[in-house]
């Protein structure tokens, strides 16, 4: 099931500049794991050793945060769309 | 002349030039600049600071521009103020409250890192600034767009207070207002500053902004006579102002300016409709659930706060703590600072007074040690809090015996 996921600047090195990706998969988890199919290396830049992503990045999925979700055993379909998006300072 | 030696991860160390960045490429971890603190301290003391202007700028060794100030040149330097009668009211004998509601030019604390934001923008060459705004940075940013003659277009979450949004647009900019809460704003902001060249305050120029925050430190430190606090109350929302003012009195330290050793607690101090922060320290982790806002507390209402790690960790390893407050309790400890002490704080003032009051009555700060509660923002702007608060004022005929009639009864209330 293809979905779109959108590359956050720094890693679009590793994806020939491209800011949106097709990426096949029925959880988030998946998703990374064909991501790093397709482009080798990006998965460890996202993700901790265990797989969970790292403290500094947020993962959405049609706009909501996966925390809020199953985190990355998150279910996605087709037509969905991934933003993994590095954390951003605000507030006091 | 700067003292900026250029940018570094705050978690893999990894070095980067001076530029429009904010995230290590390698690990996300969020960059820092990075100082020459030796150059520094050949040039800084107490004398070259207290000779230098009544605002921030009398740390101007100390902030992350290469020139002189483009903007806000009379930022900072707020009243601290010795709060006698609020400090019998929560039981502490030695209080002091800074001043930040009265902030120049939008009354908070946010002009503290827009004048520098704006100033390292100018650097770079941006001709248009953004933000992703809870109010007090829209205003501010706007307000300093509008003095440097620059172009802004400022991101806030639908269904803010009316002070703040039109203490932005008066400013001449283009607002807009995204439905969803600041966190939908923000994550919105950061897709959107991948594809506009605009210097976004609170992105790309994320590292040189957020320590102008580290002059309201500083000045705390300076205004107590070269002395850190035993403990500061400092609201949290992402995080940013409660790291950066432990760090400035640390600066202070190891610059040789302090006359003693900074062991100040640093508590946090959240609403309980967002206390993502203050329920990780409870809890005993420094990982972050973040929460879907819901507080009067709008200012500070962020969800999923972006250094809630080192906001976790600053509160622990000081030997602080982190407490909420509801709604009812923000509007009690808004009216207690008032009636006390004559100042007219927001929400995010009612905050930090009555997370101070839980404190006290929890023995973490005891009323002999030298406490500051920050207060970061002004009143006027967060009426709709209050406004069920207060019944209309009496209305009475221009006469003596009309104005007797209702004192007479005012008295037997």
């Amino acid at each position: 099931m293809p979905v779109k996921v959108r590359i956050p600047t720094p890693l679009m090195k590793l994806t020939a500049n491209q800011s949106e990706v097709t990426a096949e998969g029925n959880t988030i988890s998946e998703i990374l794991n064909n991501l790093d199919n397709q482009f080798s290396g990006i998965k460890e830049r996202i993700c901790e050793e265990n797989g969970s992503p790292r403290r500094f990045i947020n993962i959405y999925l049609n706009e909501e945060d996966i925390r809020f979700l199953d985190a990355e055993k998150t279910q996605v379909k087709d037509g969905d769309e991934i933003s993994i998006i590095p954390a951003i300072a605000g507030g006091h | 002349m700067g003292y900026v030696k250029g940018l570094k991860c705050k978690e893999c160390k990894r070095e980067y030039p001076k530029q429009p960045i904010h995230v290590c490429e390698y690990c996300f971890g969020p960059l820092e600049v990075d100082y020459d603190y030796e150059a520094i301290g050949k040039v800084i003391s107490r004398k070259s600071i207290e000779s230098g202007p009544a605002s921030m700028w009398r740390y101007k060794d100390l902030m992350p521009i290469d020139g002189e100030p483009r903007v806000g040149l009379h930022v900072g330097f707020t009243p601290l103020v010795r709060a006698k009668n609020l400090g019998k009211a929560l039981g502490l004998n030695n209080l002091y409250v800074k001043n930040d509601s009265v902030n120049h030019p939008t009354f908070s604390f946010k002009d503290r890192v827009v004048c520098v934001a704006i100033s390292k923008a100018i650097e770079f060459g941006f001709d248009m600034v953004s933000c992703a705004s809870t109010g007090n940075l829209a205003n501010s940013v706007a307000a300093h767009a509008a003095e440097a003659g620059m172009k802004s277009c400022i991101f806030i979450p639908d269904g803010l207070e009316a002070g703040k949004i039109l203490g932005t647009m008066i400013y001449g900019t283009q607002l807009i207002a995204v439905h969803g809460n600041y966190d939908d704003v923000n994550r919105l902001c950061s897709e959107i500053a991948a594809h506009h060249d605009w210097a976004f305050v609170n992105i790309n120029i994320r590292p040189y902004y957020g320590d102008g925050s580290r002059s309201y430190g500083y000045e705390i430190a300076e205004q107590l006579g070269w002395r850190a606090p035993d403990n500061v109350v400092v609201p949290v929302a992402g995080s940013s102002l409660i790291t950066k003012v432990y760090k400035a009195f640390k600066e202070f330290e190891m610059l040789g300016l302090l006359e003693n050793k900074v062991t100040t607690k640093v508590f946090a101090a959240q609403a309980t409709g967002c206390s993502p922060v203050t329920t990780a320290i409870k809890n005993g982790t420094d990982v972050i659930k973040p929460v879907k806002p819901n507080t009067i507390a709008k200012s500070i209402a962020i969800g999923n706060p972006a250094d809630g790690y080192y906001g976790v960790k600053t509160a622990m390893n000081s030997g602080g703590w982190g407490e909420d407050v509801t709604d009812e309790e923000i509007i009690a400890a808004m009216r207690l600072l008032a009636e006390t002490e004559g100042i007219f704080t927001e929400t995010a003032g009612g905050v930090t007074v009555g997370v101070t009051r839980k404190l006290v009555e929890q023995g973490r700060i005891r009323p002999d040690e030298l406490t500051v509660i920050c207060i970061t923002g002004n009143g006027l702007k967060t009426q709709e809090a209050l406004a069920k608060s207060f019944a209309a004022p009496a209305v009475i005929e221009p006469n003596l015996h009309s104005f007797e009639e209702v004192f007479s009864n005012s008295l037997t209330v």
